[in-house]
């Protein structure tokens, strides 16, 4: 009955839905129509989102979807964009204002077989859920001794966005990557996305997944293997996204970005820095970090999120045990301001790491010799 | 507790929630056309938002003032609504508090015949047994921890009907969410002494490898989802697997039981509600028992109980008297039926008294009057009034009863003695069930450690195996 009536409402034009087309038609073509003649196609990652959540969701009739504003609203970043004209209302169900609801709800569903993908508006507003996510969904399986598997993913925008004040720009990567029982997944371009995103729904146990609402927008290569829908990434493996000899900077979700730009402007000074894109938290891909520390003998963690307890201090921690004799300079850490995120755009700046506070960050680690 | 002030009623009669949802459809409907509501007066044109759209036959304002009759209703969003010019508030406390089922009185006698399920003689001994089975390992656990042979337990004294009667009302496929107060639930369903006892021994046959607080018993097999402590989680998530059964289109449905404390807690809310605006087949089981560890009701909520939310959310709720096996059971029968047939949440909140404390860390006589707790142990005593029922039947005799609860004694007694006495889970399992598949690091650790309890044996327990 719930679905006749939102067939009903779709009807007209004037809907939210009929809406959310007509302003698709009018978002700038930059990342649609370049580079027709290079092999690789181009894919924002809300794309790349997007086609994920079909793709498995077409796969398997047990995944759904759940969260404020998924359906009718296509998704408050529309990430879920067409989901409710192709599955229904079954599939794509819309909630009323209540995180700790819907999350246990999910996490029940989930106790009894289906594969629930959880929206969060932003993960600032999961700690209504927290418990949920932490007691029920990641300690289950341990608890009830393997009886119970809670196959469900969690996901959301993570992390600061731009002007957003200090309730919706928490990271959480170092909250939930401390749990165990959760895998927490932190991708970065749109082949990221496709391929984390299908190995998270796919996978026995639950997973937290920080996106990040900056890069929704942006346009990334995504190569013909990439667009399969078997196409999944593993989890808990890092990614070398750019080679170097010099200085290890690891980073995840947008500071990957950063530390791209950043090792561009250090090449030029004569620093080759490699950037290890994480890809995963929880399970940290400690191996490959520690390969390429005593390849480069220098390490800087970048992070948005607060510098306490952060993904940099578990980083260093990690290095300092397994690969002390070859660091040539002490760990560095660039991490977010310790304040609560200040709105003003110029405070705003200053409270997260720019550009040059990776480039400077670097030199620092380079110019200490053991 | 003041159970006098409520009324008792020999009919399950469960205050329906299609009159709500009928005139939300109805909303939907007409707006879906784009065309503003139309309201029952249709000489003043259509109100829509507010603004008043003339009609060609629009009326000078003298006319309006004195001959017009007024708007009978309005289509507010969420249904059309009835106006009144009477300034009254709907009062927060009830005169008279929502009545509660009753069938048999505290004599075991049947206080009318009608509306009663029939319940065949092997129901009712094989109900009356489980509920006096459930006293004896009450009395032999709870003694257990005082001997220190365990180090907690909680029991479930005062409330066997409530968890028996429920149970049998149930089929075998309805997933249970219990809080931790419904061992009784899975006794019904199976689970023998010896799974308890190796449960809160915490040994290698414990289904959970000893890793969960005492009385938090789980079993897959029988549909007991395992005890999870912090308070109401598992209301949504009933609602969430009931929500599976839906889409799977199932004969069958959850049943989630809590506490009168729980209610209080914002997941109840958010259960509830959800459970109504998505029509899954979810049986909300309230034990209002009075207490919340030492806080009383009084001091939990205000309103009528638990029942009287239930319409609030749209939901069908009966109150029902929880010390009365036979009322238990034919509500939650119906309320089955209910859910099942018409894929709607059914709230049952059942009055009852928890005579026993908290649990073995509570003194409940530091808060509470001991003739109190007294009184609902021997005059309310659920047991004791089905037995009467029984007997009166001519089912049971006190041979039966005296033999009966030997046997379990006895037979308690011994699964006690082997859960003590059998092994304790090996270490290595510890590392077990993080997620599906073991990741390296555990398994790393793991090997840490064993290499490291070898290496110091001596300063490890000699009894626990690897």
């Amino acid at each position: 009955m719930w679905g006749i009536l939102r067939q009903k409402v779709g009807d007209t034009g004037l809907s939210p839905q009929g809406l959310g087309n007509q302003m698709l038609r009018l978002r700038p073509a930059t990342s649609a129509v370049r580079d027709y003649s290079a092999a690789t196609k181009e894919m924002t990652v809300r794309d790349a989102l997007n086609s994920a959540l079909d793709e498995e969701m077409a796969a398997d009739p047990n995944v759904y979807v759940m969260g404020e504003e998924v359906g009718e609203y296509q998704g408050a970043y529309k990430i879920t964009k067409g989901l409710l004209d192709k599955f229904g209302p079954e599939r794509v169900v819309d909630t009323p204002i209540t995180e700790a609801g819907f999350a246990g709800i999910g996490v029940g569903s989930a106790y009894h077989g289906l594969r629930p993908v959880i929206e969060f508006m932003t993960f600032n507003f999961s700690m209504q859920a927290i418990d949920h996510v932490i007691n029920s969904a990641a300690k289950s399986n341990y608890m009830s001794a393997g009886q119970i598997n809670v196959p469900i993913v969690f996901r959301g925008p993570n992390g600061p966005a731009a002007g957003v004040g200090a309730q919706h720009s928490q990271c959480y990567g170092a909250w939930y990557g401390s749990v165990p029982g959760l895998k927490v997944l932190v991708p970065y371009s749109s082949e990221d996305a496709r391929g984390l995103l299908k190995a998270a729904i796919r996978d026995p146990d639950p997973v937290v997944f920080l996106e990040n609402e900056l890069l929704y927008g942006e346009s990334f290569p995504v190569s013909a293997e990439a667009l399969d829908s078997s196409f999944t990434l593993p989890i808990g493996k890092a990614k070398i996204e750019r080679e170097g000899k010099d200085v290890t900077i690891t980073a995840f979700s947008k500071m990957v970005g950063y530390a791209l730009k950043a090792a561009e402007i250090l090449e030029k000074e004569g620093i080759n820095a490699e950037v290890i894109n994480l890809r995963s938290i929880r399970p940290l891909d400690r191996a490959t970090i520690n390969a390429s520390v005593r390849k480069t003998n220098r390490l800087v963690t970048v992070e948005e999120g607060f510098p306490q307890h952060g993904i940099g201090a578990e980083i260093c921690a990690s290095v300092v045990e397994d690969s002390f004799g070859y660091l040539d300079a002490p760990v560095e850490r660039i991490a977010g301001a310790d304040v609560p995120t200040p709105y003003a755009a110029n405070l705003e700046r200053m409270a997260f790491p720019q550009i040059e506070d990776i480039v400077r960050a670097v030199k620092r680690a380079c110019y200490r010799s053991v | 507790m003041s159970m006098a002030s409520i009324k008792f009623i020999k009919r399950t009669s469960f205050l329906t929630s299609s009159q709500f949802s009928s005139h939300l459809h109805r909303w939907i409907d007409s707006s879906s056309r784009n065309k503003p509501p139309v309201t029952s007066s249709g000489r003043f044109g259509t109100v829509y938002g507010g603004r008043q759209l003339h009609t060609a036959a629009s009326i000078s304002s003298d006319q309006l003032s004195t001959e017009a009759p007024s708007r009978q209703e309005l289509n507010f969003p969420g249904g059309s609504v009835k106006f009144t010019s009477k300034r009254i508030f709907i009062s927060g406390s009830n005169e008279e508090r929502a009545h509660c089922y009753r069938v048999l009185n505290e004599n075991g006698e049947l206080v009318i015949d009608n509306d009663l399920l029939k319940i065949t003689k092997e129901l009712a001994v094989k109900m009356y047994t489980n509920m006096a089975t459930l006293q004896v390992i009450d009395t032999i656990f709870y003694e257990a921890q005082r001997q220190g042979r365990i180090s907690f337990y909680l029991t479930t004294t005062g409330e066997e009907a409530i968890n028996i009667a429920s149970a049998a009302a149930l089929s075998n496929n309805d997933f249970v969410f219990p809080q931790y107060r419904e061992p009784g639930v899975l006794l019904w369903r199976g689970f023998t002494l010896q799974e308890f006892a190796n449960q809160l021994f915490g040994n290698k046959h414990d289904y959970g490898k000893g890793r969960q607080m005492h009385v938090h018993y789980g079993s897959k097999k029988h549909n007991y989802v395992t005890v999870s402590s912090p308070i109401a989680t598992q209301i949504p998530q009933a609602v969430g697997a009931a929500y599976s059964m839906k889409m799977e289109k199932q004969d069958s449905c959850t049943i989630t039981y809590f506490g009168d404390g729980s209610s209080s807690e914002g997941d109840f809310h958010a259960g509830l509600n959800f459970s109504a605006v998505m029509e899954v087949p979810v049986i909300f089981f309230c034990r209002n028992n009075g207490w919340a560890i030492s806080t009383p009701i009084s001091d939990q909520l205000r309103g009528d109980g638990i029942v009287v939310r239930g319409k609030a959310y749209g939901i069908p709720s009966i109150r029902v008297d929880g010390n009365d096996a036979l009322a238990v059971y034919s509500a939650v029968y119906e309320a089955r039926k209910m859910a099942i047939e018409n894929q709607t949440p059914v709230l049952i909140e059942a009055l009852t008294y928890r005579v026993g404390h908290h649990s073995t860390s509570d003194d409940s006589t530091k808060y509470r009057p001991v003739d109190e707790i007294e009184w609902w142990r021997n005059d309310q005593s659920p047991v004791k009034r089905f037995r009467k029922w029984i007997e009166n039947k001519g089912w049971w005799s006190n041979d039966n009863e005296s033999q009966h609860r030997s046997n379990i004694r006895k037979e308690l007694a011994q699964a006690v003695q082997n859960a003590e006495r059998t092994q304790k889970p090996p270490v290595a399992d510890m590392f077990n069930n993080v997620y599906d598949v073991s990741p390296k690091n555990l398994n790393e650790q793991k090997e840490s450690l064993r290499k490291t309890l070898k290496q110091h044996a001596k300063e490890y327990p000699s009894n626990v195996p690897w």
